[in-house]
């Protein structure tokens, strides 16, 4: 399966009477697409705002961050089960507004949500600092449920994605870049002597808004399975998550999951990057039994050499990270995991709640209970007051003055077990 | 000027070798032996006011050699005290390792030592001082002071150290952030590709020995014990008085439950940040399952209900502080002669 990404670099957002794409601009109509989001009756109103690198804005509760895609040429359409029909995706032409994103906030549940600061000293830890956002604040009418709300903020920030990715569809891409994985026996017969490397991606499936999706169908019912890389640059997964926000696992990592870039630019040279295994995190011993047999099994069946394994989450699904990891190893296929560190403040706890002596090889994205002292930001976009509640803050994590002392947790991708970042810790 | 004391042992205090091994403790005002390229590597920032000695025989085998070589250290009031290196010398090593873990828990002094990674003394006193990795032998002095100094210098003026890594020193178990060059994925492929190939690589956090905990028997007469409830799922009185934290709690609540037969959503919520609180909140009972529990003391299934339960968030929480709560509550519940406990999660 072959994929061309075709790069078109954004570089501002601004509102406008025309929404369009037009010398690295993003324009929006702003009554345009929040009269398409309102089409939602789950939802009382939708405020666009924007939020630009280097800026002095504070986004919070921060739920989900997309980027823009369209469909040039190839089967179906980016966002499979939700925005398009159900047809497989990952091959053809996806042109990327690269630089831009869509990101969503609402009251949600509260406890779990994050906050991106487009500059000072949380702007180092978040990748989406580095971005122009467009900002979704979606609140729901009256009485509306939790789950109900999640995923009206959900469908919103797909609907505005879309959106936004359509305007870029007869757009002359800038760069194009070309992912290609073979079948299994024409791999082999082009790469006979380089190892046979697989990705296996786990994806939150813990339920009660722990939620993953893959072409619409929810994660924590499906088996462990496969897919081509390609699959996920066109939206295959998406999130659904309320959980910690230091390492959930946006729809916008699943779009531009690094693991599989980084596998791409070695294969065919060092390594034969075979494709992609996803299991879920669910929460009963036979599902967790079942889902990592089903991973070590689909690792043997596909004669790989080596495996990484990439984590979303913490705690709970420790325990399926080293299932999978000891599985895997135990049929001969040499693992790296990746996660990341809730070791404490003082950083001397131990980090995983799991561990076991075949996770040899770790990768971690840092230790999410590390201190931080965000400064007043002179605009939040959002809902402030959530700050003491939401994972990692703590009652009087908002000082007086407007800056924030809460953990690294509260960050939005701070701690990425993609290995999205740089940060890490040892 | 920042003061330095500089500890070393009989032989670079230039007193002579294994003969002079047994002499005890003695303080001499400046610097002595290597502490001279101490001092020109402080580059005027920093000076040894003064060096403390020991014979390493007499050190490690006279139990009242650390507390004179303390009480000589803190007359000097000093900002650091910078002790070694001791190479792969061991009995020195651990005599390094001894005043520098002392002094710093007794003084609350910054303190500094260099080793080589076989030297015993490392893995004895690594998490309770700062040892800078040093080659074996003291042809390496010169590299050991060029590393160690600016280090010291740090250290007096307070600043925080990086990580073991990009530091020098041997990872002393506390974890530190830092930025690494390439991001976590490239490291992981990196990292696959050389141990596919049989190559060496390192960890980014080496796996810990786990603490397993082996079930107790099972309580024998159950109609007659008296049986708590903990939980870690977050289960407090409505509005959560005690602020227990959504995640990565940081204490827990005890709460008197004497004659509640059920919770309701009116009077109890969870503050628990990492799961959907919807069930949770709308009968409470469905983690800390008082409800039931009541059924059972009526029926005689249980002897009684204690009258208080134990509540924090399991959420991002780390081992070492419920590791803390449990030590604390569990001395209560065994002086409130509780015989079983029912833990609940999420």
């Amino acid at each position: 399966m072959k994929l061309e990404l075709g790069i078109i670099k954004i570089c501002d957002i601004q509102f406008a009477a025309e929404s369009k794409v037009e010398g690295g601009v993003l324009y929006v109509n702003k009554d345009e697409l929040r009269t398409l989001i309102m089409e939602d009756e789950t939802l009382a109103s939708c405020e666009l705002d924007i939020a630009r690198p280097g800026e002095s804005v504070r986004i919070t509760p921060v739920k989900d961050v997309i980027e823009p895609r369209v469909k040039v040429s190839g089967e179906g359409g980016v966002f499979p089960g939700w925005m398009a029909k159900v047809k497989t995706v990952g091959s053809g032409r996806t042109n990327v507004l690269k630089g831009a994103a869509v990101v969503t906030t609402g009251k949600i549940v509260g406890f779990q949500e994050g906050i991106i600061d487009m500059s000072g000293e949380g702007a180092k830890y978040t990748p989406f600092s580095q971005l122009n956002n467009l900002v979704l604040c979606v609140e729901p009418v009256e009485g509306t449920l939790q789950h109900a709300y999640e995923k009206a903020v959900r469908l919103a920030g797909l609907k505005a994605a879309t959106y936004l990715g359509k305007l870029a569809k007869d757009i002359e891409a800038e760069e194009i870049r070309t992912y290609e994985t073979p079948t299994i026996t024409e791999g082999i017969k082009l790469y006979p002597d380089l190892p046979r490397v697989g990705y296996v991606l786990m994806l939150q499936s813990q339920g009660l808004l722990h939620d993953t999706y893959v072409y619409g169908v929810d994660a924590k019912q499906s088996l462990t399975t496969m897919i081509y890389p390609t699959e996920t640059m066109d939206g295959a997964i998406i999130s659904g998550n309320c959980v910690s926000a230091c390492d959930k696992n946006t729809t916008y990592h699943h779009l531009n999951n690094p693991v599989i870039e980084d596998l791409y630019a070695r294969h065919g040279k060092d390594l034969n990057f075979v494709g992609v295994i996803i299991t879920n995190e669910n929460v009963y011993l036979a599902d967790k039994e079942r889902s990592s047999d089903w991973s070590a099994k689909l690792c043997e069946y596909l004669g790989l050499d080596g495996a990484i394994i990439s984590q979303e989450g913490f705690g709970n699904p420790d325990t399926d990270l080293i299932m999978n990891c000891k599985k895997i190893e135990a049929k001969g296929v040499k693992t790296v995991i990746i996660t990341d560190e809730y070791a404490g403040q003082d950083g001397a706890s131990q980090s995983l709640a799991d561990a076991d002596v075949a996770a040899n090889a770790c990768v971690t994205g840092g230790n999410a209970n590390t201190v931080i002292h965000l400064p007043k930001m002179d605009k939040v976009i959002g809902h402030i007051e959530y700050v003491d509640k939401i994972a990692g803050g703590w009652s009087g994590s908002l000082q007086e003055d407007g800056s924030i002392i809460a953990e690294l947790q509260v960050i939005t991708g701070a701690t990425n077990e993609m290995g999205f970042n740089t940060f890490s810790a040892r | 000027m920042i003061k330095v004391v500089h500890y070393i042992n009989q032989f670079y205090a230039g007193k002579g070798g294994e003969d002079m091994a047994n002499i005890p403790p003695e303080k001499v005002k400046g610097f002595v032996g290597p502490g001279m390229a101490f001092n020109a590597a402080f580059k005027g920032e920093a000076e040894i006011v003064a060096t403390v000695f020991c014979g390493d025989s007499y050190f490690n085998e006279n139990k009242e050699a650390i507390e004179t070589v303390v009480s000589l250290i803190a007359e000097e009031d000093p900002d650091i005290v910078i002790c070694g290196p001791a190479f792969n010398a061991g009995r020195y090593g651990v005599a390094c390792g001894t005043v520098a873990s002392e002094v710093k828990a007794r003084l609350g002094i910054p303190t500094l030592t260099g080793m080589y990674e076989e030297n015993p003394g490392v893995d004895m006193f690594r998490s309770k001082t700062i040892i800078m990795q040093t080659k074996d032998s003291a042809a390496g002095m010169r590299k050991a002071v060029a590393a160690m100094a600016p280090v010291a210098l740090r250290m007096a003026k307070g600043e925080e150290l990086g990580s073991a890594k990009a530091e020098g020193y041997f990872s002393t178990g506390i974890r530190v952030g830092l930025f690494e060059e390439k991001r976590g994925s490239a490291r992981a492929v990196d990292m696959l590709l050389k141990k596919l190939a049989g190559e060496e690589f390192e960890t980014e956090y080496p796996m810990p020995q786990f603490d397993r905990v082996t079930p107790n028997p099972a309580v024998a007469d159950l109609a007659h014990a008296k049986v708590a409830l903990v939980t870690s799922g977050g289960i407090v009185p409505k509005g959560n008085p005690d602020h227990i934290e959504s995640s990565s709690a940081s204490h827990y609540g005890k709460y008197d439950i004497e004659g509640v037969n059920v919770l309701t959503d009116k009077t109890y919520e969870t503050a628990h940040g990492g799961y959907d609180p919807v069930y949770a909140n709308a009968d409470p009972n469905r983690v800390l399952p008082v409800d039931v529990m009541r059924e059972f003391e009526k029926e005689g299934r249980i002897g009684e209900l204690s009258h208080y339960y134990y509540a924090t968030v399991g959420n991002g929480t780390a081992v070492a502080s419920a590791k803390k709560f449990a030590d604390t509550f569990s001395k209560e519940l065994i002086a409130d002669g509780v015989q079983a406990v029912i833990l609940t999660s999420t």
